[in-house]
């Protein structure tokens, strides 16, 4: 008896893994249940008990800061991912044409990568600056009507930060993307040439779709990364022009911090977790099937 | 120089007198225009990725005069290293004016604990789930992978609350703390499928042997992870120093990394912006991961897929 008891719970071992024991439970059960709750009350600058059903969630949807950044996240993530993924193919189709200098193109590509978001946000901050990077630059060859200034301006801001996640984001894509193709059969693209498929067609019909894998691992990569999205935009516009740029990562931080609402804000970070819920539940689902229908073949 | 490659030249070297029999020398290439086309759109692409950071050098080493002469792209006419002193040195963030100097300082005694001891309870773990697995224990596993999705803000204000009630919150304590909390689930990850990938009997013949838990660890599970380690580093190495949101909201006002005081020197200046110094500040907080990068090359790659594979 006290034997069995030992095989399943080898001390040791328990012990060993206590750090992920409390980080497990107790941050990411304990700690998100906390702020789940917390955000069914009126908690102010710090969390109080007295709650209010539904009440923040109703004034974070009336709020119109909310509102602009629940629709810039989306419109920044299907842009910026839609774009890092067609121009990472790219990108790793060229690569894999047998071209020389391939290291040094790939550290080229791959390096703002490895900077911080906050270095991206000031780099291309500075390249848009109306007073001195593209536009001064333009002008001053003696192209005096040249406007080009995307940061002050309320509709096209979130463009430039756009263009930033590309320069920091589409290297990875690539490189992901570039191990993919190589993993593919040469046999694969013997066979398509023989049969006179062309090229671009043996690359849509055939090869893409054998590189399912890679397309999940940098499009995961991805979703992650736009989800927190909240050094890019505090670096390149704070948020403006206005509110223009604001977003559901960097709205929560400041109810916290600035504005002193956590009921609030706790209500905004839990509509956050909520897709990555949805998704998490399901990819879960059709991976607990697909395990149970191989067991029942086996 | 290896007695390898001589032989393989020496084919070469007799060509010559059979050069009307056999071709020699590399193939000609054929230079068509779906070939230009390849290099233009991959030089193009290059000078994108380029051109930002041209423009940085360039201008940190400018004099003011010069910036406001609005010559972006012109190489410095009187190169000065000036603006790389006064960012280390001078540089103001409101009313304090040391440069980043003390932020540089911050980010090491903040990335160095912290990687060391992400690493090592992460080894720990991947090891325990992978051979000592006790009940719940993947239950757990399932949970960290939970985590490395979860958004930051949904647990940034339960982690404020639960480090200030030890009174930790805003020190450097509690940013190494918060740093090996969210490194946890991807490391952990690594190391499991690290570890799960060696043969089991190399663990059994230990047990056989009569080592235990630790010992088992020690000796033999530890010497073989140095590749697997030398991913992690890299991975935690650049992410912590890059790292903002934690830095900014944990840390404390004393201890904030260079990230937060690179920000607050550019962002937060009044009166006249000095360009080339904060353009200089910006390089010199891009450049300790940039030299990981560049020093470690494929690996850096290796541990972004690797940290990814299972998602």
């Amino acid at each position: 008896m006290q034997r069995s008891w030992r095989q399943r719970f080898h001390l040791p071992a328990v012990i060993g893994t206590i750090p992920m024991i409390l980080v497990a439970v107790g941050v990411f059960v304990i700690g998100i249940g906390f702020s789940v709750l917390w955000s069914f009350t009126s908690s102010k600058l710090f969390p109080t008990y007295d709650f209010v059903g539904l009440a923040q969630y109703r004034r974070l949807w009336a709020d119109s800061r909310w509102l602009v950044s629940v629709n810039n996240i989306w419109f920044f993530g299907l842009m910026s991912i839609s774009c890092n993924m067609v121009f990472g193919y790219l990108l790793a189709v060229f690569m894999d044409q047998r071209i020389r200098q391939e290291d040094l193109f790939r550290s080229i590509f791959l390096y703002p990568f490895a900077m911080s978001l906050i270095v991206t946000g000031l780099v291309w901050q500075w390249v848009l600056d109306p007073n001195l990077g593209l536009q001064a630059a333009m002008r001053n060859l003696g192209w005096s009507s040249f406007s080009f200034a995307p940061l002050v301006d309320a509709n096209t801001a979130i463009y430039a930060l756009v263009v930033a996640g590309i320069w920091q984001g589409s290297g990875v894509t690539m490189a992901i993307l570039l191990a993919g193709l190589r993993g593919v059969d040469e046999e694969i693209w013997k066979a398509a040439r023989v049969d006179g498929i062309p090229t671009w067609r043996t690359h849509l019909s055939i090869v893409a779709p054998m590189m399912k894998g890679a397309f999940a691992t940098a499009f995961v990569l991805q979703c992650v990364g736009v989800v927190r999205v909240y050094d890019l935009v505090i670096a390149m516009t704070g948020g403006g022009p206005g509110i223009a740029t604001s977003m559901p990562a960097v709205y929560v931080i400041q109810l916290i911090t600035v504005r002193q609402n956590v009921g609030q804000g706790m209500a905004a970070a839990t509509m956050m977790l909520l897709p990555v819920l949805v998704v998490l539940g399901f990819s879960g689902l059709v991976l607990w099937r697909r395990n149970r229908r191989q067991g029942a073949r086996v | 120089m290896t007695a390898g490659q001589i032989t393989a030249i020496q084919p070469v070297q007799d060509a010559p007198d059979q050069a009307g029999v056999a071709p020699f020398g590399p193939k000609p290439r054929h230079v068509s225009p779906g070939r230009i086309g390849i290099y233009v759109f991959l030089v193009v692409a290059a000078l994108f990725f380029l051109i930002p950071v041209y423009i940085m050098i360039v201008t940190s080493l400018k004099g003011m005069p010069e910036i406001r002469l609005g010559h972006l792209f012109s190489l410095p006419a009187e190169p000065t290293f000036q603006p790389w002193a006064d960012a280390w040195l001078h540089a103001c963030t409101g009313r304090d004016c040391n440069g980043l100097s003390p932020g540089f300082y911050n980010s090491l005694k903040i990335t160095v604990p912290s990687v060391i001891i992400s690493i090592i309870c992460a080894s720990i773990n991947g090891y325990a789930l992978t051979f000592w697995p006790y009940k719940g224990a993947n239950l757990l596993f399932g949970l960290l992978v939970f985590g490395a999705f979860v958004p930051y803000q949904v647990v940034i204000y339960p982690l404020i609350i639960g480090l200030s009630s030890v009174g930790l919150f805003a020190t450097l304590p509690g940013i190494i703390i918060v740093h090996t909390i969210f490194g946890m689930p991807i490391l952990t990850l690594l190391f499991r499928n690290f570890y799960a990938a060696l043969p089991v009997e190399l663990f059994k013949a230990a047990r056989v042997d009569g080592a235990g838990f630790w010992r088992i660890f020690f000796s033999i599970m530890l010497p073989m992870s140095v590749p697997i380690t030398v991913v992690a580093v890299i991975l935690q190495v650049t992410g912590i120093w890059n790292d903002f949101l934690f830095g900014i909201v944990f840390a404390g006002r004393s201890n904030w990394p260079m990230t937060v005081q690179l920000n607050n020197i550019v962002n937060t200046t009044t009166g006249v912006r000095e360009y080339n110094v904060n353009m200089a500040a910006t390089i010199l907080t891009a450049a300790v991961p940039l030299i990981i990068y560049f020093v470690s090359g494929r690996w850096f790659v290796r541990g972004i897929a690797a940290g990814a594979v299972k998602g």
